[in-house]
């Protein structure tokens, strides 16, 4: 057993080795966590625009659910992707199960509550402020929905990069529908649970550090897009 | 897109309002009022704060329905356009904000640029089209929003207390705009409760006390013989308080 310092100078050796290995698991877990993203706003900007204009019956029903999945435990939602796309589930012949398509879907369950929850929100603020002058230019609610998102799109930048957080720090849902099969499903976050549990401490704490920094420069883009945009806009 | 002479041959079509009231939550905020707007002039809403002028203003405008009574247009209702006391400009730069507003009256898209920097110009805004709007000061802001309202072509313009918050240059600016859209054929709507504002202004006169239409009169009538006791000590420089709303 290498004693952790040992484990700790491997783990920068391999980074800064680029060792192939690691560089794999690195790259498909960009891949998936970037395509669940793409797709849970593609959805989730405009699902939560409409929320915030739209009133009908059962909307704050609605609202309040939503709301609760932003805190969704990841392996229930991979308990329930993993039901869907089991071979006798509903969506079982598409044979996506461990595959890092199943992933993707995994993560979107997971993150598209976050992002059309909180665009809901700030859309609903901004539309307060824009409403009248809107309604005197003779907008249609539908028409208003990318107006509104364009002018809430310095809000919206740090709601996706919540929900790309969030997926790329996830462990429990890529483990049950993704399988951790080495070289296909394997993600840092699976790998470090394995590395660690098999005494591996090296290539677990190699990864923890990639994911930290990689965590780090996302929030700290996110900090520096909101301050120039702040200054810039007024 | 209509010349200039297919405007001023088209009448504009009155605006009437039968017994039209409002209330909020229970609250009596407008009592109801009577009032045909019609030809192309310039009608000052006048009355102290409170009196109802931007209520009034917003339900011709169609912001809000009435509580109860009728507002209709006799015929079709025209292009119209209102300026807010507080621009509200789009997080974007001055141009974006009058192409955005080409977009929803769908200008063909090649057109947007073209049109908007001409009426940059006419409002002497055309150094700042690259500026974001929202750090344009106040008179640059509501020079902006009459530009956005110039590039509608309304036929009638609401103007909602446009330069209480201007200094005199930036009033000076917002009052040659409104003759200018005047002269294009279009009625002006603006409320207002500077007295030689509305003197340099007004056609003709409401003026609201209380949530009451006390006064719809020709401007020169107003001001030589008011009817209300309320008008006349408001033309007298005394402090009118509206009283509260029926």
């Amino acid at each position: 057993m290498p004693t952790s310092d040992s484990a700790f100078i491997t783990a920068l050796n391999l980074v800064l080795g680029l060792d192939p290995a690691l560089l794999a698991i690195v790259a498909l877990s960009l891949q998936v966590s970037l395509a669940a993203v793409l797709i849970a706003a593609l959805i989730g900007l405009p699902l939560g625009a409409a929320l915030a204009l739209w009133r009908f019956p059962g909307r704050g029903l609605l609202i309040v659910v939503l709301n609760a999945l932003m805190g969704l435990p990841p392996v229930v939602a991979g308990l329930a992707v993993y039901l869907l796309l089991s071979r006798a589930g509903p969506l079982g012949q598409f044979g996506l199960l461990f595959t890092p398509g199943a992933m993707v879907v995994a993560q979107v369950v997971l993150i598209l509550p976050i992002i059309a929850a909180l665009t809901r929100q700030q859309v609903e603020e901004l539309h307060g402020e824009y409403a009248e002058q809107l309604t005197s230019l003779g907008l249609t609610r539908l028409r208003r929905i990318p107006t509104l998102l364009w002018d809430a799109r310095l809000g919206l930048i740090t709601v996706v990069l919540a929900g790309f957080g969030r997926a790329s720090a996830e462990v429990g849902a890529v483990m049950i529908v993704g399988g951790n099969i080495d070289g296909v499903t394997r993600v840092m976050t699976t790998a470090i649970v394995l590395e660690t549990s098999k005494g591996n401490l090296a290539l677990a704490l190699g990864l923890g550090l990639v994911l930290l920094v990689l965590v780090t420069l996302i929030n700290g883009a996110a900090h520096l897009l909101g301050e120039m945009a702040r200054r810039r806009l007024g | 897109m209509t010349t200039l002479n297919q405007l001023l041959t088209q009448a504009i079509p009155p605006l009437v309002l039968e017994e039209v009231s409002f209330r909020h939550r229970g609250q009596p905020l407008l009592a109801p009022v009577t009032l045909r707007l019609d030809g192309c002039r310039r009608t000052l809403v006048m009355g102290p704060n409170g009196a109802g002028k931007s209520l009034l203003m917003r339900l011709a405008h169609g912001l809000l329905v009435p509580s109860q009574g009728r507002l209709h247009w006799e015929g079709e209702a025209p292009r119209q356009a209102m300026v807010f006391q507080r621009p509200v400009l789009l997080r974007r730069s001055a141009l974006a904000n009058l192409t955005h507003a080409l977009a929803v009256k769908d200008t063909p898209r090649h057109r947007r640029k073209a049109l908007a920097r001409e009426a940059l110009e006419r409002f002497g805004l055309a150094a700042l089209e690259g500026r974001p709007a929202r750090v344009l000061s106040g008179g640059e802001q509501q020079r902006l929003a009459l530009a956005r309202a110039w590039l509608l072509e309304p036929r009638v313009l609401f103007l909602d207390e446009p330069t209480s918050a201007l200094d005199p240059a930036a009033i000076q600016a917002v009052e040659a705009a409104v003759t200018e859209f005047h002269r294009r054929g279009t009625r002006i709507i603006m409320s207002s409760h500077d007295l030689h504002q509305a003197r340099r202004l007004a056609d003709d006169v409401l003026f609201l006390c209380g949530g009451r239409l006390l006064e719809h009169t020709p401007a020169e009538r107003f001001f030589t013989a008011p009817t209300s006791a309320e008008a006349r000590a408001f033309i007298r420089g005394e402090l009118v308080v509206s009283p509260p709303p029926p």
